[in-house]
């Protein structure tokens, strides 16, 4: 019953999945292409419906964008749809299963392109639950997607590059940054040189936000963090303290800064549900991501299915395009993806791999939580109630520490506090984190019982 | 010094088993390969049932382990018990006849039963599709959460001097003549009075260590949850005769929906049964079999978001009974597996019989039914 099979279907399009739908159409593959946004662009080239031009100064590259929007055009789009899931394999071909409200479609494909990127890594800390505090990647959005500010006065902190364009776009836009504060002491890449200088536009375009914060006298703090946030109904101000080199706060340096809005990110999370649920293998990258694992054609341990993007390794939108440009061109079952391109990936991987290496994430944010302070958001559950589940009920990994404790099992379903309930986890075992027991999600997007049942009014064959 | 009982398995029949042992002054050792409550108890949900058994060995233990667990909600507790009743419904006049007729049998054996004509049900559960012949409401029924059952009867016996080791996996017995005198494991040789074999699902490979046949296999299931909600669902809820109606075309795949609310506001919903060995790939078709018949059961679920799936494996034995009791052919070593879908709720009662056969005193009940060599003297490959 179902209509003939793409050759490729390509989940995301942002840079990763432009990139590999336009490098598929190319190389003469009948390709579709599915993203939960309603128009191409991911987080990176976000903006709102078919206004682009009104947040083109808070855009990098829109030339490549507009290139790679021309590229897909070919393919047929599914746009607004969440994917709950993708099932099958290369021998039976495969099945993205995706919802849009009440309707469900099924897209068959002989081969995938999974480009699921990323979102912003959290980290707890005291009032990180009052409104008015957002991840760094949140306030972009709202300012990219709707030219909405998060406050007037702002705080920006966490650890890494990212944060500097966030700054940059608050204050391009008229809130006051009262301080950036980042956590690590990134001067330490020039070491890193050697990994810096093939890449020089990425220089080029971290001086250009750092010349920008300048310009609106943004103080920029480097081995101090936002440690508390404070307020009645809404944040009113935020406790900064200077670190140590495990991250814990250097007594006495306590100050607290008042704002009416914050905006922190710790790195970022790849979202990996999709590729777990095919039983894709995969590693823990420099930044402490787990990601997926992939060869030089981008294909991973599981035939037929490729992933390109930050989900086999954060590096930034310039390295997605060149991950989904070879991932596109495998996809399409091209012998080879050209020298050039190979190189260019190359080079962008040693950067981000150079700035992973400057913005760690140390253990000591776990002494800034007191025994109340959320750890899950959604099921209320505090640092405390975890420790309980690990100290006494006799928890040994994340899992089960999840299971007796609720941490990660509301709405969310640990997305937002996975890492930091592995971190905690691990602090007391004594082992490294383990991801892979926070990131499967079996059901990647919420899917309503009605649908899931799969009326077959509801279930569009594609 | 070797402990006087070595249980295999931290799952909730050898918590269970650790705590009963323990209280009664043994010193009790407990090692299971990966973490606490890490295999089927932390992959099902937490129904202590005995609307579901018809009359006969099983119904007298689940009745027995219903009391216990109401006894370890006090004694022990921190495990969510909720004693909130089933409730069993029936689509068509026949099946609520059939329905009606097995109620009568199980109250003579001792089961709290009331009869819910159609024109009732909606008082007990106001969300039930109106198209039910009617049903029968069972408030010896109630819930927990297995994982935390099993963590905190393990805690409790911890208090009374047991041991627990994660990450020990059982690799072989320690043996004097026929007699089973501890096991071998990752983690050296631990001597023991006695040892238990808790291992579930695996507790077919435990016996062969030791040489002897209890076949137990994995039954397949999933579960579908929800995303949190005001009480929509009160009871536990599910319809025997839906297996008919709504099963699936495919003979190995078996569903029957089963919905209960949950202290954290999520709906579980289940219930499948499958052979497919430890598959652990998700199954669209499953899932959408479940789905559907939770809707027919409350058509308000249709707006109603899963967020969440999971799959465990059941241990099952060729005629559905649990393994409980001393295995003649291996002297020393006693089981305490293959519970299929009914381990948590029977845990209370099989921990229970087994500290009473290890302080030697008369079993609460008779466990002939049970027995680990009752499957005969062919030993499947
Ligand atoms: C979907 C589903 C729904 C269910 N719903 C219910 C319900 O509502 N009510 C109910 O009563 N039951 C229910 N069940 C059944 C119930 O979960 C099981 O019967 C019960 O958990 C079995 O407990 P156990 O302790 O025997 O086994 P397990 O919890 O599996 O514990 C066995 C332990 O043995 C360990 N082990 C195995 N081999 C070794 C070795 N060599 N060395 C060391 N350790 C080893 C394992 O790691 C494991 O932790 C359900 C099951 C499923 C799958």
């Amino acid at each position: 019953m179902a209509t003939s099979p793409y050759d490729v279907a390509v989940v995301g399009a942002g840079p990763a999945g432009l990139a590999a739908a336009a490098a598929a159409l190319a190389g003469g593959a009948r390709v579709a292409l599915i993203d939960a946004g309603r128009q191409p662009g991911g987080q990176y080239w976000r903006h709102r419906p078919g206004d682009l031009g009104a947040v083109a100064d808070l855009h990098h590259d829109l030339g490549a964008f507009r290139r790679l929007v021309a590229g897909a055009a070919g393919a047929v789009r599914h746009f607004g749809q969440h994917v709950w899931t993708v099932s099958g394999s290369a021998a039976d071909g495969f099945t993205v299963h995706a919802v849009a409200g009440d309707a469900e479609t099924e897209v068959p494909a002989r081969r995938l392109v999974l480009a699921p990127g990323a979102y912003d890594r959290q980290v707890p800390f005291r009032g990180w639950d009052l409104p008015g505090v957002h991840t760094a990647g949140g306030a972009q959005a709202l300012l990219k997607g709707h030219e909405v500010l998060v406050g007037r006065r702002v705080v920006v902190g966490g650890t890494g590059p990212f944060l500097l364009p966030v700054a940059a776009g608050l204050a391009a836009r008229g809130a006051r940054v009262a301080g950036v504060y980042e956590a690590n002491r990134p001067a330490g890449w020039i070491r890193h040189a050697g990994a810096v200088l093939p890449v020089a536009a990425k220089l080029t375009e971290g001086a250009g936000y750092a010349a920008a914060l300048a310009r609106h006298r943004v103080p920029f703090h480097t081995r101090q963090a936002i440690v508390a946030a404070h307020g009645g109904d809404a944040v009113e101000a935020v406790t900064v303290a200077r670190l140590d080199h495990d991250w814990r706060i250097v007594a006495g340096s306590e100050r607290v800064v008042e704002c009416d809005a914050v905006a922190v990110g710790w790195g970022f999370t790849p979202q990996l549900e999709l590729p777990l649920a095919l039983g894709c293998a995969t590693r823990v990258d420099a930044d402490g991501s787990l990601v997926v694992e992939v060869d030089e054609r981008q294909t991973t341990s599981v035939p037929g299915v490729h992933v390109a993007g930050e989900a086999c390794g954060v590096g930034g939108a310039a390295l997605a395009v060149a991950e989904g440009s070879i991932a596109g061109v495998a996809a399409a079952g091209v012998t080879s993806a050209p020298a050039s391109l190979r190189r260019r990936r190359r080079a962008l991987r040693r950067f981000a791999a150079a700035m992973h290496a400057v913005h760690p994430v140390r253990a000591g944010w776990q002494s800034w939580l007191a025994d109340d302070t959320l750890v899950c958001r959604c099921e209320e559950v505090s640092a405390g109630e975890v420790r309980t589940a690990l100290d006494e009920l006799g928890a040994t990994d994340v899992r089960t520490a999840k299971l007796l404790s609720r941490a990660g099992m509301g709405w969310c379903q640990g997305r937002v506090c996975g890492y930091a309930t592995a971190c905690l986890t691990a602090s007391c075992t004594g082992t490294a984190p383990d991801l892979r027991g926070v990131s499967e999600r079996p059901i990647a997007a919420p899917i309503s019982l009605g649908t899931l049942a799969g009326d077959p009014g509801h279930i569009g064959q594609q | 010094m070797p402990a006087d009982v070595l249980v295999i398995g931290a799952g909730v029949v050898g918590a269970a088993t650790a705590w009963y042992a323990a209280r009664s002054g043994h010193s009790v050792t407990v090692v299971d390969r990966g973490p606490v409550a890490g295999g089927t108890t932390g992959a099902g949900e937490g129904n202590i049932l005995v609307s579901d058994k018809p009359p006969g060995a099983e119904l007298d233990l689940a009745l027995l382990s219903s009391g216990l667990w109401r006894d370890l909600a006090v004694e022990v507790g921190g495990f969510e018990f909720d004693p909130k009743g089933g409730l069993v419904v029936a689509a068509t006049p026949p099946g609520y006849e059939a329905l009606v007729s097995l109620a009568s049998s199980q109250s003579g054996a001792g089961v709290e039963t009331v009869v819910v004509p159609a024109g009732e049900l909606a008082e007990h559960e106001p969300h039930l599709t109106p198209s039910l012949a009617g049903g029968v409401l069972y408030p010896g029924d109630a819930q927990v959460q297995p994982m935390l059952a099993a963590a905190r009867l393990l805690r409790a016996a911890r208090a009374r001097g047991a041991t627990v080791r994660t990450g020990v996996e059982v690799t072989g017995f320690l043996r004097s003549g026929d007699r089973v005198v501890g096991v071998r494991t990752s983690a050296g040789d631990l001597p023991a009075g006695a040892v238990v074999n808790a291992a579930g699902t695996w507790g077919g490979d435990i016996a062969s260590l030791a040489g002897v046949d209890v076949p137990v296999l994995p039954r397949r299931g999933f579960i579908l949850v929800t995303e949190p909600l005001p009480r929509l669902v009160r009871h536990k809820v599910f319809a025997a005769e839906y297996v008919a109606n709504v099963a699936s075309d495919d003979a190995d795949l078996q569903t029957s929906p089963v919905v209960e609310g949950t202290e954290s506001g999520t709906i579980l919903i289940g219930a499948s049964r499958e052979r497919v060995g430890y598959d652990r790939t998700l199954s669209v078709r499953v899932l959408r079999a479940l789905a559907a018949q939770a809707v027919a059961l409350f058509p308000v679920l249709a707006d109603v978001k899963v967020i969440r799936t999971y799959r465990g494996f059941r241990p099952y034995c060729p005629d559905h009974l649990p393994v409980i009791g001393p295995d003649p052919r291996a002297p020393g070593l006693f089981h305490a597996c293959g519970h299929e879908g009914a381990g948590i709720g029977l845990a209370a009662a099989t921990g229970r019989l087994i500290a009473q056969l290890l302080g030697e005193e008369p079993p609460s009940l008779d466990l002939a039914p049970f027995r680990p060599e009752r499957f005969g003297p062919v030993v499947a490959p």
